[in-house]
């Protein structure tokens, strides 16, 4: 997967051109393997419909199983244009077909996307099945019902002075393959811009995705009409290939096919469909002629497939890289114990920590401070008023006054259960409060999605590690900075994320911040804690906020991570206000000008940490009852 | 103008259908509420409740025989099919759930194909049951009648089982939270098999009693799977009185609008659905943060 990117960053157009010398190549080469010219056709038809399904399910992470509703309607406004109405141009009647199945899949997502998961192919499945009814019943007029519309026209174009047809099978490839080629440049596209980059991150972590400012709605609606235009597109293809347009193609079983096919391929490589088809389609000629199974042919594959999916997860694509990357880690090893051990390393990595070092200071003293000047420290940049939180009869947070001034550093203690965390959950507007109202920057934000706020410059970094964690780093802090680049919505579908101005800048920049330069193509999943500890409080820095709030940034980390995380905090809060939560006192009684303390969901006490430390209160909430011995020391 | 002995035969009809929905429903629910795993094969374990029972039957010609027998083998098939395959992925993402359920759903219904056929067999009503009764205001089926009844017990039963007793105790705990239940010391893991084999079995038994009203044949369970989701959607993930309300619901809608337009039933099922869905997002009587 890694060599893969790396090779792509290199070459940038290497999938395209791969992709034309494959369609090129194929009519000279497939035939020999036993693939029948219609087999072929037929295979880049469930190429592009699973190209816009792997944007949903493989890159968005939504599972569908509905997308037959899709394939259907785009076929049969395609094919009714063709035959009944005689609308006589092809490829409008295909786009027309392609546009109104994308809002039909507006309308739809609108529904299915009030929930995810399970209740999201749910969802799915029932929609459906209800277009295969209406299909079949209320519009039988106008769909041929059970039989379909026949006499759908091959495709011709004319051009003036002659006209092309495209009758025969292999001319039908040509017309075929021409427009797999556009949707793949057209998919890759999508997937390498802005927008793809926010649907990885919603597949991997939605909720932190909305916490760095993106509107998650607005991006799953996104793909799920880029799939649907997808299937209508390839739904046309079919009628025209078939010279008629099937029912079948709205029934569950059409779903299905494109579920398991992509699983079979590899979801999230975009070819992965065109793959689980070819092995599909393959299996299932060679099944029923060659070996004569009849209609057993579906139970070998149901069979194969169950195996695939427990055995190999990612697909062929995700086996065949898996066992890429162990021929190089072999080799590698290899190459390691031909080597002599080397003791020079150690001394490359010295050199190599403390440049980061000066790199850091460098940065740190360059990078500008966000957004404004922070001079004003007498005015207030966060205020809470009377803010209370109620869950059910138990109070966690109970009527907290608090006001946060420009570029201040604040702590936040209190024993376990004070409701700090609550607390937090409100400033950034996770939960709303019960009462109570929450201003920053002068603006009431109570009620406020978590997204509205971290575009308006306020966020948080997590108590648990909330990352992205299937992507590298880099593509982590990309995430959180274009949310500040572009806003919460944008559908530049084509833009590609180098164009974006000062992105790169700033994802360094948070990069050196963080310390994390040499990481920055290591998958989150392979950093070790301290490591993902620092991306976590990089999320929200990259986010570019005026207010940021850390909550326990140190947790679960040894000694000597606490002091360089210090450090780094202290780093970081040039120029920002802060405000952090955290057990460790001696190192927030370090970082902090101030401190809030609470205790059982009320504010017990405010002041610079030389009066919280010597306060009598303070004592007794941590120790309970005894600060009269303490104080008798 | 409404014919009201069609009518109210139709709300007959509904009530029928909807217990049967509520049943299976309820076997889907606590499935996914305990293991957390939606189970695409559960219209298969439908069908198969169908057959199995079809088979006992042809062999013994015993009714009960073929309840009991079918009812039996698809909770054993359920355990087997926990023990060996879905226990492996309860730590995969869901959707590896999804596929892998779906997979096994096609493999059950293509063998079913392979072994019987596609053309649907018949089951005939046990004799005491078969023909009509008067109600007074209209004539009935006597086994729909019955199969009223029979659900409604098989409802009972499977409510005294998770409300009052031991092991229902554990499973409704499970659905709450199935960490806490494996760290107060009980095997999580048996708990698992058993429910996924009861809810196997609500399924199966649906398909059994079912038989005589409605032919089976290999891809029944499709069918029975969409009108089950919508039933859990509306109704609500995890919550067994909430498959039975939306089962309810979801019977009743079919069958009136089947009275005055067959082909708009979905349609209907759908909208209202999506009602509840605007309404309701967790469903009528679903909990938030169950899925």
């Amino acid at each position: 997967m890694k060599a893969a990117a790396e090779m792509l960053r290199q070459r940038p157009f290497l999938a395209e051109i791969l992709t034309a010398i494959g369609l090129v190549a194929a009519p000279f080469v497939l035939p020999y393997l036993g693939f029948a010219p219609t087999t072929i056709n037929r295979i880049l038809i469930w190429g592009i419909f699973g190209l816009g399904f792997d944007i949903l399910f493989g890159f968005t992470g939504l599972l569908s199983f509905g997308q037959s509703a899709f394939f259907g309607t785009g076929g049969m406004i395609a094919a009714y244009l063709l035959t009944v109405v005689d609308f006589n141009h092809v490829v409008p009647a295909l786009v027309i077909g392609t546009i109104i199945t994308a809002i039909v899949g507006y309308l739809v997502g609108l529904i299915a996307l009030r929930r995810t998961g399970i209740y999201f192919a749910m969802i799915t499945v029932a929609i459906a099945e209800v277009f295969f009814f209406v299909e079949f019943n209320p519009l039988s007029e106008y769909t041929g019902g059970e039989n379909g519309l026949p006499g759908v026209p091959t495709p011709s174009i004319r051009l003036g002075f002659t006209t092309i047809n495209f009758s025969t099978d292999w001319s039908l490839y040509i017309f075929i393959a021409f427009w797999f080629f556009v949707s793949v440049v057209i998919a890759l596209r999508i997937v390498r811009s802005p927008v793809g980059m926010v649907l990885r991150a919603i597949r991997d972590n939605p909720l932190r995705a909305a916490a760095v400012g993106h509107s998650i709605h607005g991006y799953k609606l996104t793909a799920f009409v880029v799939a649907a235009a997808y299937a209508g597109f390839a739904g046309g293809l079919l009628g025209l290939m078939q010279g008629f347009m099937p029912p079948d193609a709205f029934m569950f079983d059409t779903s299905g096919q494109l579920v398991m096919q992509t699983a079979i391929g590899g979801a999230g490589t975009l070819f992965g469909p065109l793959l689980g088809a070819t092995v599909w389609l393959y299996l299932q000629d060679f099944l029923q002629t060659t070996l004569h199974l009849g209609a057993s042919w579906k139970l070998v594959l149901g069979l194969v497939f169950v195996l695939l999916v427990c055995f190999l997860r990612r697909g062929l694509i995700g086996g065949i890289e898996d066992l890429y990357a162990l021929v190089i880690t072999i080799k590698k090893n290899y190459e390691l114990v031909e080597k002599a051990p080397e003791t020079v390393t150690t001394a490359a990595e010295e050199q190599k920590t403390s440049e980061a070092v000066i790199a850091r200071e460098r940065v740190v003293t360059t990078m500008s401070a966000p957004h404004r000047a922070t001079d004003r420290r007498s005015d207030t940049i966060l205020e809470a008023k009377a803010v209370t939180k109620r869950y059910g009869g138990l109070v966690a947070n109970n009527d907290i006054n608090f006001s946060v001034s420009h570029g201040e550093r604040r702590g936040i203690i209190g024993p376990n259960g004070a409701g700090k965390t609550t607390f937090f959950r409100m400033l950034t507007c996770e939960v709303p409060p019960t009462s109570g109202q929450i201003i920053f920057e002068g603006r009431d934000i109570t009620g406020l999605t978590v997204t509205d706020v971290c575009q308006l410059g306020l966020t948080k970094s997590y108590q648990i590690n909330q990352l992205f964690n299937r992507l590298t780093v880099r593509d982590n802090l990309t995430i959180a900075a274009i949310a500040e680049r572009r806003g919460k919505f944008r559908l530049d579908l084509f833009r590609s994320l180098p164009s974006i101005p000062r992105l790169t800048e700033q994802v360094e920049h948070t990069l050196e911040l963080i310390n994390l330069t040499a990481w920055i193509d290591t998958p989150v999943a392979q950093l070790p804690y301290g490591e993902k500890r620092r991306l976590e409080v990089g999320l929200a820095l990259a986010t570019g906020p005026q207010l940021l709030l850390l909550d326990e940034p140190l947790a679960g980390m040894s000694p000597g991570e606490r002091v360089e995380t210090v450090a780094l905090l202290k780093s970081i809060s040039r120029g920002r206000t802060m405000i952090i939560i955290d057990h460790d006192m001696d190192s927030l009684f370090e970082l902090v000008e101030s401190v809030t303390v609470l205790q059982e969901g009320r504010v017990l006490v405010e002041g610079t940490p030389d009066e919280i430390k010597g306060n009598a209160k303070v004592q007794e909430a941590y120790l309970g009852g005894v600060h009269g011995v303490l104080a008798a020391e | 103008m409404v014919n009201w002995p069609n009518f109210i035969s139709q709300c007959f009809n509904g009530l029928v259908l909807g217990a049967l929905l509520a049943l299976i429903a309820s076997g889907l629910t606590i499935i996914y509420g305990t293991l957390g795993v939606l189970n695409l094969a559960h219209g298969a374990m439908f069908m198969l409740g169908g057959y199995a029972g079809w088979l006992t039957y042809s062999y013994t010609g015993s009714f009960i025989a073929a309840v009991t027998g079918g009812s039996l083998f698809v909770m054993i098939v359920g355990v087997l099919v926990e023990r060996v395959i879905i226990r492996h992925f309860y730590d995969r993402p869901g959707e590896d759930q999804l596929l892998v359920t779906f997979g096994l759903g096609i493999v059950f219904v293509e063998l079913v194909r392979f072994f019987f056929g596609s053309l649907s067999k018949t089951m005939p009503p046990p004799l005491p049951l078969a023909g009509i009764t008067s109600l007074g205001f209209m004539l009935y089926p006597t086994y729909r009648l019955a199969l009223l009844g029979i659900v409604a017990a098989a409802l009972l039963t499977l409510y005294v089982v998770l409300y009052r007793t031991r092991i229902g105790m554990i499973v409704r705990a499970g659905i709450e939270d199935s960490t806490m239940v494996d760290s107060l010391g009980i095997d999580v893991y048996r708990v698992f098999m058993l429910v996924f084999g009861i809810g196997a079995m609500a399924a199966g038994f649906a398909g059994i009693v079912n038989a005589p009203v409605v032919s089976i044949a290999p891809d029944v369970g499709e069918m029975i799977l969409v009108q089950t989701f919508v039933v859990v959607v509306i109704g609500g993930v995890g919550s067994f009185p909430g498959a039975i309300l939306g089962g309810l619901i979801a019977g009743e809608i079919i069958s009136i609008t089947s009275m005055f337009n067959p082909g708009y039933a979905y349609v209907m099922l759908f909208v209202a659905m999506t009602f509840v869905l605007v309404w309701r997002p967790y469903g009528l009587l679903g909990t938030a943060g169950r899925e």
